[in-house]
């Protein structure tokens, strides 16, 4: 008490009776609440591996899913066009539509989702804990996650590589002049170790200031505290769009790495890592079938493609072997439409976003997407 | 027939472990005991056998591995070749470095402010009271963040400082405080500085020896000798003479703006300052509160008897109250030492490579070993503070009460 009575005096004035544990337990989170906030999702995870692991044994996520009544999604906490809430909290998104699209197949309801904000830095404690059924926040499928880490990734919903933006007043064209820069990075991505190799390969030197969230970075860049601002250029077109002024910033040619972003599961469930993989191919597929929004209702009775009747559970038992029903594709499509649909919904041309297909055009239009047959 | 004496039996009866008083205390502590370690290993078995079963093992290997990562303020040797070990020493020092700085400035911030609430003059003395309500209700990390958010939209940028008709220009030609930090001459070291800065280290001690002589003349002969100017010199004299004909080895290396950012001379971070800074004045407005409790803690009757000796009011402060104020002020110290200490984990929010920016952030996410790491960090953490404890108890202990 006597201890603590230089920082709280009011407090312990107020209420003597409680004394030094009440004050034990206010200085606590006075001082360290944005801390703790901060690594919140860490220690749950943690505590959860501790505590709860019991769970994740039993492997049944679908169970537990259907049994919730809702699906645990971790995203972004928040890059426009991928996952943010909009004006009336609800979360809109490229990511996003992949969770509802997974809701819509297993509990026939899109709006069943439960979106968990996760940071660079907590999103893979939050899913090995069993906190999140499933990860949709733009992640770099890389050996040591899929290995290592224990992850399952679904697929690839976005084709993306790293790249730079920089004030177009610099003059600046081209990666190789950012020799001496200042560059934002935000921290817990796969980005920081894409920076350090181009830099070394290139033989030039810059300084790095690590940025834990988007939101973060953003006025740092815009208050010139940093030359360039290098994330996914994805990530960069869609903080671009957020500017005051879009057209005073330049994303820079160069891509100087792969990042297939996609959805990931835990290992060990492999059930549920299935349904994950072909909601996304369903919708993958919708596209290259030429199912959309439009003729979602009618085509499964008037097309003559097997195909097309499969996906959409007129003709076979892919929904029985998934372990759903056989409209599951045909509601995860309804969600938001195909592939395409819900990327010109959410990033494409005609968004603030505007993103063109390019590697992420269907393989018809030289693109990368090519989803397995749907047999 | 058979007498019994009813001698009462001195044996240890099992029973007694529970009626009798003097071992009921030790049967409850031992349970409670036996309690806590089924519970702790309970948990820690729990952990282990399912992180085995999600086929993790808890393995500290990772701490060999190449980080990968470039840290932008080293004080010591590290490129991304290093491995996570030597990023997680980058961030021990770092964290040390601010928390030092930052214990620095906020004691002597803490003290002006302590003593100037107490001052007689209105104005200075709300001031102060002002000072400290506004920073200690507001939680640090904010404090952190808008100091960052001034820092680096008041000042200039690099770009300002460049072509015909900058906005900003260099202090001195030598200085420049700009929103990525404040850059300064660097001293340089050529053949000779050596003499130099040994000559430095002898006036050094030279000084102190020759403070030791003045308080022994004075306790001794009652002979009072100046220090203050006598200090100086001695401190500053012989080096500047040595500097001149050793033929000045010392150089200083200049900042100068290159390309995107200045180079050369010392270069302190917008996030090193801003970090200091706002930890310096939050655990201050603390301090100060200490500092005004342990002065007044001190009755008013000591200052009076030694005014009635003679003494002058700055004496009366520094030789009466206190000394005796400070063994009220220095136990509270310790704990905002550590809190300043711990609080400086946020420094990820201005983009400062700390402990928890190195191994709790980018350790952590690129090698996914959570609680590898989270332990290592405690572990880190802990080990800090229960040193600055010490350092600081061995100076209570000094400074207590001497009982006789």
């Amino acid at each position: 008490m006597v201890h603590c009575s230089g920082n709280y005096p009011t407090v312990l004035k107020s209420l003597p009776l409680w004394g030094t544990n009440f004050c034990l337990v206010y200085s606590g989170q006075a001082e360290h609440q944005e801390e703790v906030k901060m690594k919140k999702s860490v220690l749950l995870g943690a505590l959860a591996v501790t505590g709860l692991a019991a769970g994740m044994a039993s492997a049944g996520t679908l169970d537990d899913v259907k049994a919730r009544g809702s699906l645990n999604c971790g995203v972004t906490t928040g890059l426009v066009g991928f996952a943010a809430p909009d004006a009336n909290g609800e979360w809109q998104g490229f990511d996003v539509a992949v969770c509802r699209a997974v809701a819509a197949a297993v509990l026939g309801d899109s709006s069943a989702v439960e979106f968990v904000p996760t940071t660079g830095k907590t999103r893979f404690t939050a899913l090995a804990s069993g906190e999140i059924d499933m990860l949709a926040r733009n992640t770099t499928w890389t050996f040591s996650r899929d290995v290592d880490l224990k992850f399952e990734f679904a697929g690839v919903n976005y084709y993306d590589g790293q790249g730079f933006m920089v004030p177009a007043d610099l003059g600046v064209t081209s990666a190789s002049e950012l020799d001496g820069a200042t560059v934002c990075i935000q921290t817990g991505t796969t980005t920081e170790l894409n920076l350090a190799d181009f830099f070394s390969a290139n033989g030039i030197s810059y300084e790095p200031v690590p940025i834990e969230t988007n939101a973060e970075a953003q006025p740092l860049y815009l208050e010139g505290a940093c030359d360039v601002y290098t994330t996914d250029a994805s990530g960069l077109l869609a903080t671009r769009a957020a500017f005051e002024n879009p057209e005073d910033h330049v994303v820079l040619p160069e891509i100087i790495s792969k990042e297939p972003l996609g959805p990931l599961v835990r290992h060990g469930d492999n059930g549920w890592g299935d349904i994950v993989r072909w909601t996304l191919n369903a919708l993958i597929a919708a596209e290259e079938l030429g199912v959309n929004l439009g003729n979602l209702d009618s085509i499964a009775g008037e097309t003559k493609n097997q195909e097309i009747k499969r996906l959409l559970g007129a003709e076979g038992t892919l929904g029985e072997m998934l372990g759903l029903d056989a409209e599951w594709a045909k509601r995860a499509i309804a969600v938001g439409g195909n592939y395409g649909e819900v990327f010109d919904a959410n990033i494409g041309p005609d968004t603030a976003i505007g993103v063109e297909r390019g590697l992420n055009a269907q393989w018809t239009d030289g693109g990368l997407l090519y989803t397995p047959p749907f047999r | 027939m058979a007498t019994f004496s009813d001698v009462p039996s001195e044996s240890f009866r099992l029973s007694m472990l529970i009626n009798d008083k003097r071992y009921r205390a030790y049967t409850f502590q031992f349970i409670a005991l036996l309690l806590l370690i089924g519970a702790f290993s309970y948990l820690g078995y729990n952990l282990v056998k399912n992180l085995q079963s999600a086929g993790l093992n808890i393995s500290y290997k990772f701490l060999g591995d190449p980080a990968g990562y470039d840290i932008n303020q080293r004080l010591i040797e590290y490129d991304n070749q290093s491995t996570h070990w030597r990023a997680s020493l980058v961030g021990v020092l770092n964290t040390l470095l601010v928390a030092f700085l930052g214990c620095i400035t906020a004691t002597i911030i803490g003290v002006v402010v302590g003593v100037l609430r107490l001052s007689n003059n209105w104005i200075v003395s709300k001031l102060m009271s002002v000072y400290v309500e506004i920073f200690r209700n507001v939680p640090v990390l904010i404090w952190i963040l808008i100091i960052m958010a001034v820092f680096t939209s008041v000042l200039p940028q690099p770009r300002d400082f460049r072509g015909a008709n900058a906005t900003a220009s260099m202090v001195a030609d030598s200085f420049a405080f700009t929103g990525r930090g404040f850059y300064s001459p660097a001293p340089i070291f050529n053949d000779g500085s050596m003499v130099v800065v040994v000559a430095f280290i002898l006036s050094i001690a030279g000084m102190f020896y020759y403070r030791r002589y003045a308080k022994k003349a004075l306790f001794e002969r009652g002979q009072m000798l100046p220090t203050f100017w006598p200090s100086i010199g001695i401190l500053l004299i012989p080096s500047i003479l040595v500097f001149f004909v050793m033929g000045q080895p010392i150089s200083l290396e200049y900042p100068a703006l290159k390309g995107f950012n200045f180079q050369g001379g010392i270069y302190m971070r917008a996030s090193l300052i801003s970090l200091w800074f706002a930890l310096s004045i939050y655990t201050a407005a603390f301090i100060a509160e200490n500092v005004r409790a342990g002065i007044l803690s001190v009755s008013s009757g000591q200052s009076e008897a030694a005014a009635s000796l003679g003494l002058r009011p700055n004496r009366i402060m520094n030789l009466v109250v206190l000394p005796q104020a400070l063994r009220v002020i220095i136990p509270p110290l310790i704990s905002h030492f550590l809190n300043l200490t711990k609080n400086s984990s946020l420094a990820i929010a201005v983009g400062y490579m700390d402990l928890t920016g190195t191994l709790g952030g980018i350790t952590l996410n690129q090698t996914g070993r959570a609680i590898e790491t989270v332990l290592l960090l405690m572990a880190f953490y802990l080990t800090i503070s229960l040193s600055i404890s010490a350092i600081m108890n061995v100076y209570n202990n000094s400074m207590k009460l001497k009982e006789r």
